[in-house]
């Protein structure tokens, strides 16, 4: 275990302190036009004509996009193809875009954005994603049949038959909201036509290859056209999937047809209106237990807001699917969780991916269940919760990594002081302070990286210089996470060299081979594993050249210090061994990659949901202690406390810095984000009326890291952005309970103030 | 309109009076560092120093910077081309994820500094309570900005 306050260090951070740090608004180009997007004020419609013509007349305007002037697929979609880059037969949500102007400046693109108009009538609309999934809903893609995107399921054991002999049986309802991911910088690209004929994009984004797949499909081109560069990205979350994609596409799109650099700016309004946010759930939950304690039996029915259109839905509810009854050993589950379309915005990746909402009820249902029993609420967790060699309700034995649940549990506990506060509880009575006083906390596991979602594998290069400098290069992105920094750690450890020795290379996505999305808390254990398997090739490499100068075989080289070192004492400095590798016309070059293996180390299957759902897991609770005005309603977070198991923490002031932030969000998520939806009209459209937390609204945060290598990961290193997100809502709403003795089943959880 | 930007002074036509602050830092003067984050006074991400207080440049216009000092995150500069003090506690404490809030958040800190050496950690965390980050939860931000309290004693 470690507590670290260490000096920290990251390869980006100077630039960033210094604003030299360039974001894609950041860029300017010879001759570069700025585009704006058009949307109507439709929510579901039908179009029938789009007039530019006025518009086209604006001083400026050098060209206006419609659909028709896509010269590839204008509909893309990373599951289901079902998003057009530019909407020509239907309005499907509020934030649907008919038209791109594109002008010589930003103003007089603004200003001639007012004047593209559309013919449309209205169509029926729907946004109750449990209505949406009856038979004879209005559908909002009628090609579909259907508005249910996805059904996942689990069938372990037989649940009804075990509800049967249950001495308590708990039926509950519970509902989550769209939150917003608030980067702080709005989406935003550049594209520059080259005269290659390659367009580059400078974007903000943390999956550059998804930009380049949108791009490739619009303009009808090969991947090989469209070179997505890597800059700093301010702020993702998750957001800046698909619909930094799209913006990217639409950028790409206006610079083919000017062949002119274009840069596409989101205002925050726009991207709040238009980008994804985090999926709404509806869920039914069912827990049946006996008198010993145990939990019987689960039956969990979900329904999901995927909004308008597909993106990720799939893959998020999976997760939820996978994890539907928490870190807990439940032998007989039945889980039917449904993604479903309506005219809401759209719904996709969001930090936790389809785990808040579920840990939200779980860690509330536990609660409850051991209140119904007259148990201990640590105790039945403890009895019920995962333990090395458990199987998991999708039947996976957690057997090849350390469990470390409890660990995690008893270290939050003693952090927190749970049982010493705890006997302050108010349960409803006022304290001295004329306040509510609650302490609660929560926890969970959470499989890692992608699972059985889809391929899972990432590309690592390491490339010596023979002046004894290193370029290393991988296929994760730096989202502002610190990917690049434990790069740069990892390969300086493997190596046995400085990290000052050791550059990293900003991919782009000609550069390294496509490693997929940088989400799901992959970027460190996908990352630094490829870093470890091309650091070990090279050495191989290098120690095959170099044994005859060190007289030695070439497996007893070591690299460490600097130094290339044999038994035998003999020894090369790092800057003559790669002088000597020139020599002898061989390039210290290495690329490796790090793959899940389909079917050894994850499977599914979409019938019974069984499987393994994720090739390693990680461990974590989180507590929160809050108080409550009763006149305002307001909860202050007076403490909070995090332990996670990250497997090791390669850079650890960032790991901590991941945990802080996801605890804000989570805070966030649980008592004040809100859209304000309603008939998929979004209210809050900015960041004073849709509000995240504030330094003045939040503690400091008690951190504790747990270590336990994982042999999963070739570095050891698991992941952390996910987990350190997921467990705040419901600790804070075990807190909420313990205070008020009433449980709030919806988010977020608003307190009414007292007359 | 005369405007002193980070100690170049700068004459601005008069018929750019209403032109918004941070757009002509941006796009006339390249200072790319002071960010836009809401446009509308909320998240900070845009403040800079006009005569030393720190004001949201998306919502001042250039005549409300006339005859004035404007500080810019360009601005801060240590002794002998090193890093601010205060910019080096950011590096030094983690302060910096993604980034995009700091620039702001460094103006705002250096502004508090300037007039209270050693606040305490609540002092420093009402500061910056209208600079949003969504990154942090703030924690290393208030380490930083407290650790760097010694150095204004220094200059002072």
């Amino acid at each position: 275990m470690t507590e670290t306050k260490a000096k920290a260090w990251r390869n980006d951070a100077v630039a960033k302190v210094t604003g030299r740090a360039k974001y894609a608004d950041d860029y300017k180009f010879y001759g570069m036009l700025h585009v704006v997007p058009v949307y109507t004020d439709a929510v579901s419609a039908e179009i029938h004509a789009i007039h530019t013509d006025e518009a086209a007349r604006m001083p400026g305007v050098v060209r206006i996009v419609t659909a028709k002037d896509v010269p590839g697929n204008p509909v893309y979609g990373q599951i289901q193809k079902d998003y057009r880059i530019l909407a020509d037969d239907r309005i499907r949500m509020e934030g649907d875009v008919i038209a791109l102007v594109v002008a010589e400046s930003r103003a007089q693109a603004l200003e001639a954005a007012k004047l593209v108009k559309a013919d449309l009538s209205p169509l029926p609309a729907i946004f109750d994603p449990e209505e949406a999934a009856k038979d004879g809903a209005f559908l909002i893609h009628p090609e579909k049949g259907t508005n249910i995107i996805n059904h996942h399921k689990v069938r372990t054991g037989d649940a009804e038959e075990a509800f049967k002999h249950c001495d308590i049986i708990l039926n509950e309802v519970f509902q989550t909201q769209h939150q917003e991911h608030a980067y702080i910088e709005p989406e935003s690209s550049v594209a520059d036509p080259g005269d290659d004929g390659v367009i580059r994009i400078y974007g903000s984004m943390q999956h550059p290859f998804v930009a380049r797949r949108f791009s490739a499909c619009v303009l009808g081109e090969p991947l090989s056209n469209i070179d997505v560069l890597t800059i700093p990205v301010g702020g993702g979350f998750g957001g800046k999937d698909d619909t930094a994609a799209i913006v990217a596409a639409r950028a790409a799109l206006c610079a083919r047809l000017t062949d002119r650099p274009c840069k596409l700016t989101y205002a925050r309004e726009w991207s709040m209106k238009e980008s994804y946010k985090r999926h709404p759930y509806k869920v039914y939950y069912k827990m049946g237990l006996t008198k010993d304690g145990k939990i019987q039996a689960c039956d969990v029915t979900v329904y999901a807001d995927g909004g308008a259109y597909c993106s990720v839905t799939p893959w998020v509810t999976f997760r939820s699917t996978a994890q539907c009854c928490g870190p807990y050993v439940v032998p007989n589950v039945h889980c039917d969780i449904y993604g479903v379309h309506t005219n809401n915005v759209f719904t996709g990746a969001f930090r936790g991916f389809g785990s808040p909402q579920i840990n939200y009820v779980v860690e509330q249902m536990v609660e409850k269940a051991a209140e119904a029993l007259g148990m201990d609420e640590i105790e039945f967790r403890r009895l019920n919760c995962v333990k090395q060699g458990s199987t998991t309700v999708t039947l996976q034995k957690l057997d090849n990594h350390k469990v470390s649940l409890e660990q995690v549990l008893d270290t939050t506990l003693e952090k927190i002081g749970y049982y010493e506060k705890r006997k302050h509880n108010t349960y409803g009575k006022l304290n001295d302070n004329g306040e509510y006083y609650g302490v609660g906390i929560a926890m969970s596991y959470r499989g890692m990286s992608l699972g059985a979602e889809g391929p899972d594998f990432c590309a690592a290069i390491i490339n010596a210089q023979f002046d004894g400098s290193i370029i290393i290069e991988t296929g994760i992105h730096e989202n502002g996470q610190g990917s690049e920094s434990a790069m740069i750690l990892t390969a300086a450890e493997y190596l046995g060299v400085k990290r000052e020795r050791i550059r990293y290379h900003r991919s782009s996505t000609s550069t390294i081979p496509d490693s997929g999305t940088t989400v799901a808390s992959r970027g460190t254990i996908m990352g630094t594993s490829a870093v470890v398997l091309a650091a070990t090739k090279l050495k191989e490499q290098m120690s095959r050249c170099l044994a005859p100068e060190l007289d030695c075989p070439p497996e007893d080289v070591v690299f460490a210090n600097d130094c290339l070192t044999a038994p035998n004492g003999k020894s090369l400095t790092w800057d003559q061994a790669v002088l000597k590798m020139f020599f002898l016309r061989e390039h210290p070059f290495a690329q490796d990659t790090f793959r899940v293996r389909d079917g050894i180390d994850c499977s599914w299957d979409e019938e019974t949901g069984h499987g393994k759902a994720y090739f390693t897991w990680v461990y974590g609770c989180q507590a929160a202690e809050i108080a409550i005005n009763p006149k305002t309603g307001k909860i202050r977070l007076i403490n909070a406390a995090a332990t996670h198991d990250v497997g090791k923490a390669v850079n650890p002031p960032f790991v901590i810095g991941q945990i802080n932030g996801g605890m804000a969000q989570g805070f966030g998520y649980g008592t004040m984000e809100d859209l304000g939806i309603k008939d998929g009209r979004i209210s809050n459209l900015n960041l004073g009326k849709y509000k995240i937390p504030k330094a003045n609204e939040l503690p400091d945060f008690i951190v504790t890291l747990v270590e336990n290598y994982d042999p999963m990961s070739k570095s050891g290193a698991k992941g952390i952005g996910e987990p350190a997100l997921e467990l705040m809502a419901p600790a804070v709403a075990n807190a909420i309970a313990h205070a008020t003795g009433k449980r709030y089943q919806s988010l977020p959880m608003i307190i009414p103030p007292e007359k | 309109m005369e405007i002193t930007v980070n100690g170049t002074k700068h004459i601005v036509d008069d018929s750019r009076q209403d032109d918004e602050l941070l757009n002509w830092l941006r796009e006339d003067l390249n200072l790319t560092g002071t960010k836009n984050g809401c446009h509308v006074g909320i998240c900070g991400a845009c403040v800079v120093l006009i005569d030393g207080k720190p004001m949201r440049a998306c919502r001042r216009l250039l005549k409300h910077a006339d005859g004035k000092e404007v500080t810019t995150i360009e601005g801060l500069k240590g002794k002998d081309g090193a890093l601010h003090p205060l910019q080096q506690a950011f590096v030094d404490c983690g302060a910096v994820q993604c980034g995009y809030c700091i620039p702001g958040m460094i103006m705002s800190g250096h502004a508090l500094l300037l007039q209270n050496h050693h606040p305490s950690r609540d002092e420093i965390r009402k500061a910056i309570s209208n600079n949003l980050c969504r990154c942090t939860g703030y924690v290393q931000i208030v380490d930083a900005i407290e650790s760097a309290g010694n150095a204004y004693d220094e200059n002072a």
